[in-house]
């Protein structure tokens, strides 16, 4: 059988006086788009801040490849191979689009053969090359997030919801990206509230209720089956089409 | 990964070539107004010693290249790192005591400077560091705090520690033999004017303070200042990146220490004396943040602006308010107002009107205005 890359057992976390993860426990299988899905509020967010350590796991472990990670700092856990963009975008907005992206690059200057494999993923962001990123909109700011996730070869992108808030046809631009990302070998675990964008993009779907994973298993099978769809994601399910 | 055929990267604009540029770091004045203030300050500040006759423009002139310096230094950290420090006058402090100590206590000799300022380096950078190390890892407020509670201490101390710092009446010494008055190293006037240690000592301030200008200047421009700003912005984004923040803004604060000691110890040798009132007050303190913020945080061409009309407003605003009282003689409640005793009253007054206007800083304004 093979490792999974990245693998959750009985991950508790508090947030303040707020117990949020109750046990969460999965598995991402390395080279594929895993989708996490499930309302507001089921911890989905939660559970992408405690494998970067931006919130500390009260217990349970978090292995990265041959790596324990629950007690590492957020920069060790980045350094070992983990990029994360989060739900607000997490871009710098007093720096140039090219800033943002070399700013990635820890470890020298962006190799221009990857800089133009990115540029040619979301080539909306050449235009705005030298612009501070303040100035981008919502979908080239969500674009430049990702640019710069994917600015140094990782081992894993953590995405939290990339197509929240964005106009349709930036959704479509997104998850073409996903796609050549997906074909790329890149190993993906995204959060998403649309259904339509996670049936398009996911191999594994992992679904979350109340800080526990409710359903793990195939993205085709959820796709397939309309009743199970119905019981997990039911009542925001409108929401999620 | 799957590479398309090779695109044309487009070009970093901001990146230019030629000399200016690179002393510059790339990094202009973007404001065509704002160039040719920078140039005039420039210019008026490499002639003073042959524009104008007296010691008063001299001494302004050095003071201006002195707090250029020291703002611009606290820029790095306010501006640039968004850290909030009330201990840079500290370092300060350390600067030209070290200086004085050096000078009054070994011998006015360059070899006495050298040792006191890198004596006075090592000093900073040590306590900028566990400063650093200590207590930047709390919350921004606490930080503050602290480093106003190790500045009160180090006044308090050196104070206390008469023997060595000359107590509340501070140091005064001699230069070396180059830099006193008595010194005359051309025989013949230049320009109409005699050549003497005391401008010697005036170039050698205006030079230091360029140089540590432009070397600030391309910190805050390399990828490591980048990395501030991106802290500064946000610092979870900037750990979720892998950067190491508290040791980036300890980085930061020790960079900084080292160019206001540096300040420190050019204020000294100007004034040949130190004492607590000219380099550790915390009435220093409150000068800097607003030169800072009249000049426009997170720019360094901000500090030279917000510096040069600070300076040139504490030492002239008074005579200039003088002149006004006179000429309005007569007329009711006016000259009154402008008396030159209530000159604070106006400067505060200024101050008030440029932040409420200029919340940006006064760089801030003109580029937007180009923009």
């Amino acid at each position: 059988m093979i490792e999974p890359l990245l693998k959750l057992s009985d991950v508790h976390t508090h947030v303040g006086p707020y117990h949020i993860l109750h046990g969460v426990y999965f598995d991402i299988p390395e080279g594929e788009l895993t989708m996490l899905l499930g309302r507001n509020g089921a911890g989905k967010t939660t559970t992408l801040r405690t494998i970067m350590g931006l919130w500390k796991a009260s217990s349970g472990e978090i292995r990265f490849g041959e790596k324990d990670i629950t007690a590492m700092s957020t920069p060790d856990i980045a350094r070992s191979g983990i990029a994360y963009v989060p739900e607000s975008m997490g871009i710098f907005t007093d720096l140039t689009v090219r800033e943002n992206i070399v700013l990635a690059a820890r470890s020298g200057p962006v190799d221009s053969a990857r800089l133009d494999w990115i540029l040619g993923l979301l080539p909306a962001l050449k235009r705005f090359w030298n612009l501070p990123a303040g100035n981008l909109s919502g979908g080239q700011k969500q674009m430049l997030a990702i640019a710069r996730a994917i600015a140094e070869p990782r081992r894993l992108l953590l995405v939290d919801e990339p197509t929240k808030g964005l106009a349709p046809v930036m959704v479509r631009s997104m998850i073409e990206a996903f796609k050549a990302l997906k074909a790329a070998g890149e190993t993906i675990l995204l959060v998403e509230q649309s259904f339509y964008a996670a049936s398009a993009l996911g191999d594994n779907v992992l679904v979350m209720d109340d800080g526990r994973i409710v359903h793990s298993g195939a993205m085709s099978d959820l796709v397939a089956d309309k009743a199970l769809q119905q019981r997990l994601l039911g009542l925001s399910l409108d929401a999620h089409q | 990964m799957s590479m398309s055929s090779a695109l044309t990267l487009p070009p970093d604009e901001t990146r230019r070539s030629g000399f200016f540029s690179r002393i510059l770091s790339s990094d202009p004045p973007r404001s065509w107004v704002l160039s040719l203030i920078l140039l005039a300050i420039l210019l008026v500040l490499a002639a003073t010693p042959f524009l104008f006759s007296g010691s008063q423009p001299l001494s302004t002139a050095a003071k201006i290249c002195v707090f250029i310096v020291l703002v611009a230094s606290y820029d790095l950290l306010l501006g640039y790192s968004g850290i909030v420090s009330f201990a840079h006058t500290m370092f300060f402090g350390i600067g030209g005591y070290g200086i004085a100590i050096a000078l009054e206590q070994i011998e006015p000799t360059w070899a006495s400077a050298g040792i006191g300022l890198v004596a006075a380096l090592a000093l900073s950078a040590v306590l900028a560091a566990a400063i650093g190390l200590l207590s930047l890892r709390v919350r921004a407020i606490f930080f503050s705090m602290i480093t106003l509670a190790v500045a009160s201490a180090v006044a308090v101390l050196a104070s206390q520690m008469s023997e060595i710092t000359g107590g509340e009446d501070g140091l005064s010494f001699q230069l070396p033999f180059e830099l006193r008055p008595a010194f005359r190293p051309l025989e013949d006037q230049l320009f109409g004017v005699t050549v003497n240690g005391r401008i010697l000592a005036y170039y050698l301030i205006f030079f230091v303070a360029l140089f540590v200008f432009l070397l600030l200047l391309r910190i805050v421009n390399s990828p490591f200042g980048r990395v501030l700003q991106a802290i500064r912005e946000n610092e979870f984004r900037a750990e979720a990146l892998g950067y190491r923040v508290v040791a980036y803004r300890t980085a930061a604060s020790v960079l900084s220490a080292l160019a206001a000691t540096v300040a420190g110890a050019l204020m000294a040798l100007w004034l040949r004396y130190n004492g607590p009132d000219t380099t550790l007050s915390f009435s220093i303190m409150i000068d800097i943040l607003l030169m800072v913020v009249i000049g426009g945080m997170g720019t360094m061409y901000g500090a030279v602006i917000g510096a040069t009309l600070f300076v040139l407003a504490q030492s002239y605003l008074q005579v200039l308010m003088a002149a006004g009282s006179e000429a309005l003689e007569g007329i009711p409640i006016l000259p009154i107002l402008i008396h030159p005793d209530r000159w604070l009253l106006w400067l505060g007054a200024l101050f008030i009107i440029s932040v409420y206007a200029f919340p940006g800083g006064i760089v801030g304004r003109l580029r937007q205005a180009k923009q």
